[in-house]
């Protein structure tokens, strides 16, 4: 078997016994109603965590994420409530502000040879910084579209809904596959987490592909920040406060490797739901704090990094010798 | 016949100056199609520097190239590939994480609405290493086949999208020997079908089983070209390692028995793979040379010596007592100290000041609690670099702002300053302008008459024969011949290295 794909199948089966293993204690949780505000209210986290795969397939990080996100929020809010925009046109307007912070960020990466680590914790701090500049304080958000937006869903058999956000999180997973794995895009951005020497010498663009790459992490955070935007009907600089990281362990603990080369977009959705679950079982235990979430994620993501060292380090050794036919 | 080949691509006049060093001088160099031309030379004889003029990764400073004689330059590497020149190096730059057939297409997918056709990629893939003897599963990733197996992908890409011209940049260096039969294979089809291939390996008898001709450089200069038929090891490893005109030592040999007790024993140390299994004794007072060419095994002594690498077996005593060496740190400890052969790399710290970089062995040694004091670190810079004549404007200035000669001065004052019994120099001369250079010999001679074991490793061989007691030859990964006393002079070297000379191959008590 592709050693690439063992951490997802480790990933989706660690899901599988865990929703069992809910479901044994809290039948309620096998129906369409928890599965559909999975999907629901982890919808930002989703679109994020997507980007954040390609940035870490290329080798890269990007720690911006949360404070994008955040600043999204507040730019989405200040447009519609203070400017009198459209939602829609304040969707745009965010969405090229975080493409053009993206692909500066990406620039400076490749340009300057600065680390991603730096060049994006110092995107998050201008994100987070300029988002309190905006407005320090939560600005809600009353317009008849967001009404319109959370009134559409699509009733589930058993009366769980999919939602707008969660159906645009599974669209923007969708993309993500296609992208990664069928366009010549994907396939630079493999290589250059593959080896960025290698890659350079085969004729890749590495400049336009890194750019590209965080172009496309910042606008899914954009986008994230748009999702989060609809779901809170609010604006807040403190919205989405660390979630880069959230999105971080979502990308490993669904098997990719975070230095670079081998994973799949498929395998940060389930990393995605495994949090979530994890989220959910706690609502439904009601005695234990929210906290636990994070124990169990620190503790599924320790295990994942060991478990790619196992599994990169020893079959990397063993190759096939292939004789004259 | 080769000769009746038209000319695929010609180099004239070629000069590639980095900062005052001259790395090429009025290189010639041309290439027929259906030739396996051998390129060859030691370290630092501009090898790498023409390859990379000829593959576009360098702009020369002088000089022109001809493409099926039309006048070109290359501005980066895709503009030679698009000329008809490709590359294969020694580490296989393709991507280890995809799939074979996506290694070669990588770039020049086949599309349909944007998205990638894997299927075809996938058939083509299968087609195209059939006809270079591969029957392999090409939806495997490529880390999962050999990097015999690897080289091949590597080459079929390669004459995929250039198709005229094969560089082959030490493509045998980790083949063993059935793996390297299949790459030749390969080759020699290449060739046949009119490719003309430059081949680069430091393996002579590779060299002579597949090459038509052979141009061989030396410090920057072309010394010949010429057919391979007529010539024979003894004349290239002479032409390749030759006399430097500009350093004249005429130093007698040194007397073999003047030397003090034994200091240090290896005995039977080796490393699978590495370096085969030897011995080896040093007296006090007593410079042990080693030549060989570049890959013999020559820099894997030393580091086994120093326990950079860790031996696979054998014993290690020092003044009679067994000790044992698994790291540098213990090396230390023992009093050996090494100078490595890449001084930038592995040698000085290029940002820390020169006093710092002579104290920092004496420190380590030391260990954290004992520091030594600002004034001691003066003193001691102060004494060593007076002792060897180490040039600085000032000692608190960064090493790497001083010359190479002196460089490597601050790294034997940091060896002297633990007081060692034994020393590894590395191609102490190497990078070294020629006035330092025969100070750097005339300090190793000092050390040998202070007392000091040392081993010094040189593929200058009037240098080796300088200040050596006794020359190791090494080829092929193992000590083949011990030299000394009249029979210590180049030309038996070059013998003993080339397998053609009468081969001493016990060790002289």
């Amino acid at each position: 078997m592709n050693r690439a794909l063992r951490p997802l199948f480790a990933t989706t089966a660690i899901f599988m016994l865990a929703y069992l293993m809910a479901v044994a204690q809290f039948p309620a949780m096998l129906s369409t109603r928890v599965v559909g505000n999975l999907l629901t209210d982890n919808a930002f986290l989703g679109i994020a965590a997507v980007g954040m795969t390609f940035v870490i397939l290329s080798g890269g990080i990007d720690l911006s994420v949360g404070a994008v996100i955040g600043f999204t929020t507040v730019l989405i809010a200040v447009l519609i409530m203070w400017v009198g925009m459209h939602p829609l046109a304040a969707f745009a307007v965010a969405l090229i502000v975080a493409a053009a912070f993206g692909a500066a960020m990406g620039a400076a990466i490749h340009y300057l040879r600065v680390p991603s680590f730096i060049v994006t914790l110092a995107g998050m701090f201008l994100a987070r910084g300029a988002a309190s500049v905006l407005s320090p304080d939560s600005i809600g958000i009353k317009h008849e579209f967001y009404s319109a937006v959370s009134k559409a869903y699509i009733l589930l058999p058993g009366g769980g809904r999919l939602t707008t956000i969660a159906m645009l999180m599974l669209l923007v997973f969708a993309f993500g596959i296609v992208l990664a794995h069928r366009t010549r895009f994907g396939a630079c951005v493999y290589a250059i987490g593959g080896s960025e020497t290698s890659a350079a010498l085969m004729g890749v663009p590495v400049a336009r592909t890194t750019i590209g790459i965080y172009t496309l992490s910042s606008t899914l955070a954009g986008l994230a920040g748009v999702v989060f935007s609809l779901y809170t009907s609010a604006g807040y600089s403190l919205n989405a406060l660390g979630m880069e990281l959230d999105a971080i362990a979502a990308v490993v603990i669904g098997g990719t490797l975070l230095t670079g080369g081998y994973g799949l977009v498929a395998g940060t959705f389930i990393g995605v739901m495994l949090q979530g679950l994890v989220q959910t079982y706690i609502v439904f235990d009601g005695t234990l704090s929210s906290w636990w979430t994070k124990i169990v994620i620190g503790g599924l993501l320790f295990m994942f990094i060991v478990l790619q060292r196992l599994i990169f380090s020893t079959s990397a050794r063993k190759r096939k010798t292939v004789g004259t036919p | 016949m080769p000769q009746e080949h038209a000319t695929l691509l010609r180099a004239t006049g070629i000069a590639k100056i980095f900062g005052s060093h001259r790395a090429l001088d009025e290189v010639d160099f041309d290439l027929r199609a259906g030739e396996v031309h051998a390129l060859l030379g030691e370290n630092g004889a501009g090898k790498s520097t023409l390859i990379k003029i000829l593959t576009g990764a360098y702009q020369p400073d002088a000089g022109q190239l001809e493409v099926d004689g039309q006048e070109v330059t290359f501005r980066d590497p895709q503009q030679a590939q698009a000329h008809g020149i490709g590359t294969v190096y020694q580490e296989v730059n393709l991507l280890p994480n995809r799939s074979v057939a996506e290694n070669l297409f990588l770039g020049r997918q086949p599309t349909r609405w944007g998205l990638i056709r894997r299927r075809e990629i996938e058939e083509r893939a299968r087609e195209l290493l059939k006809t270079y003897g591969l029957d392999i599963d090409v939806r495997a990733e490529l880390s999962t086949f050999s990097v015999a197996i690897q080289q091949i992908i590597a080459i079929a890409r390669a004459v995929e999208l250039s198709g005229k011209v094969l560089v082959l940049d030490e493509p045998t260096a980790s083949l063993d020997r059935t793996e390297v039969d299949l790459l030749f294979k390969v080759v020699r089809e290449l060739k046949a079908k009119g490719l003309g291939i430059i081949f680069i390996t430091h393996f002579l008898d590779q060299v002579f089983e597949l090459s038509d001709r052979v141009t061989i450089l030396r410090n920057g200069r072309k010394i010949t070209t010429q057919a391979l038929a007529g010539l024979d090891a003894t004349d290239v490893v002479r032409m390749m390692l030759g006399k430097d005109v500009a350093f004249d030592h005429h130093l007698t040999g040194i007397d073999a028995a003047a030397r003090g007790a034994v200091r240090v024993e290896f005995s039977q140390m080796g490393r699978a793979g590495s370096v085969a299994p030897f011995s080896l004794t040093l007296h006090e007072g007593e410079v042990v040379g080693v030549a060989g060419l570049l890959g013999s095994g020559r820099t894997e002594v030393a580091r086994l010596m120093f326990g950079v690498d860790g031996a696979d077996g054998g014993t290690v005593m020092v003044d009679g007592k067994p000790v044992s060496i698994r790291n540098p740190a213990q090396a230390v400890a023992a009093g050996f100290g090494f100078c490595p052969e890449d001084r930038k790399a592995d040698g000085i710290f290029g940002d820390l000041s020169v006093r710092e970089n002579i104290i920092i062995a004496l420190q380590a040694k030391l260990g954290w609690f004992r520091a030594l004091s600002r004034e001691d670190q003066i003193e001691l810079a102060g004494r060593y670099a007076d002792m060897l004549d180490i040039r600085a404007a000032d000692h608190d200035m960064p090493i790497k702002l001083l010359s190479g000669g002196n460089q490597q001065k601050a790294i034997l004052a940091r060896w002297l300053a633990i007081d060692p019994t034994f020393l590894i120099l590395d191609e102490p001369t190497r990078g070294i302008d020629v006035g330092a250079h025969a100070e750097i010999v005339r300090t190793i001679n000092r050390l040998r008459e202070e007392g000091l074991a040392l081993f010094v490793i040189s593929s200058e061989l009037d240098e080796v024969v300088a200040y050596s007691n006794r020359v190791v030859v090494m080829r092929d990964r193992a000590m083949v011949a011990e030299l000394a006393g009249a029979d210590l002079e180049p030309d038996a070297i070059v013998r003993a290295i080339a397998g053609t000379g009468p081969a001493q191959a016990e060790a002289r008590p």
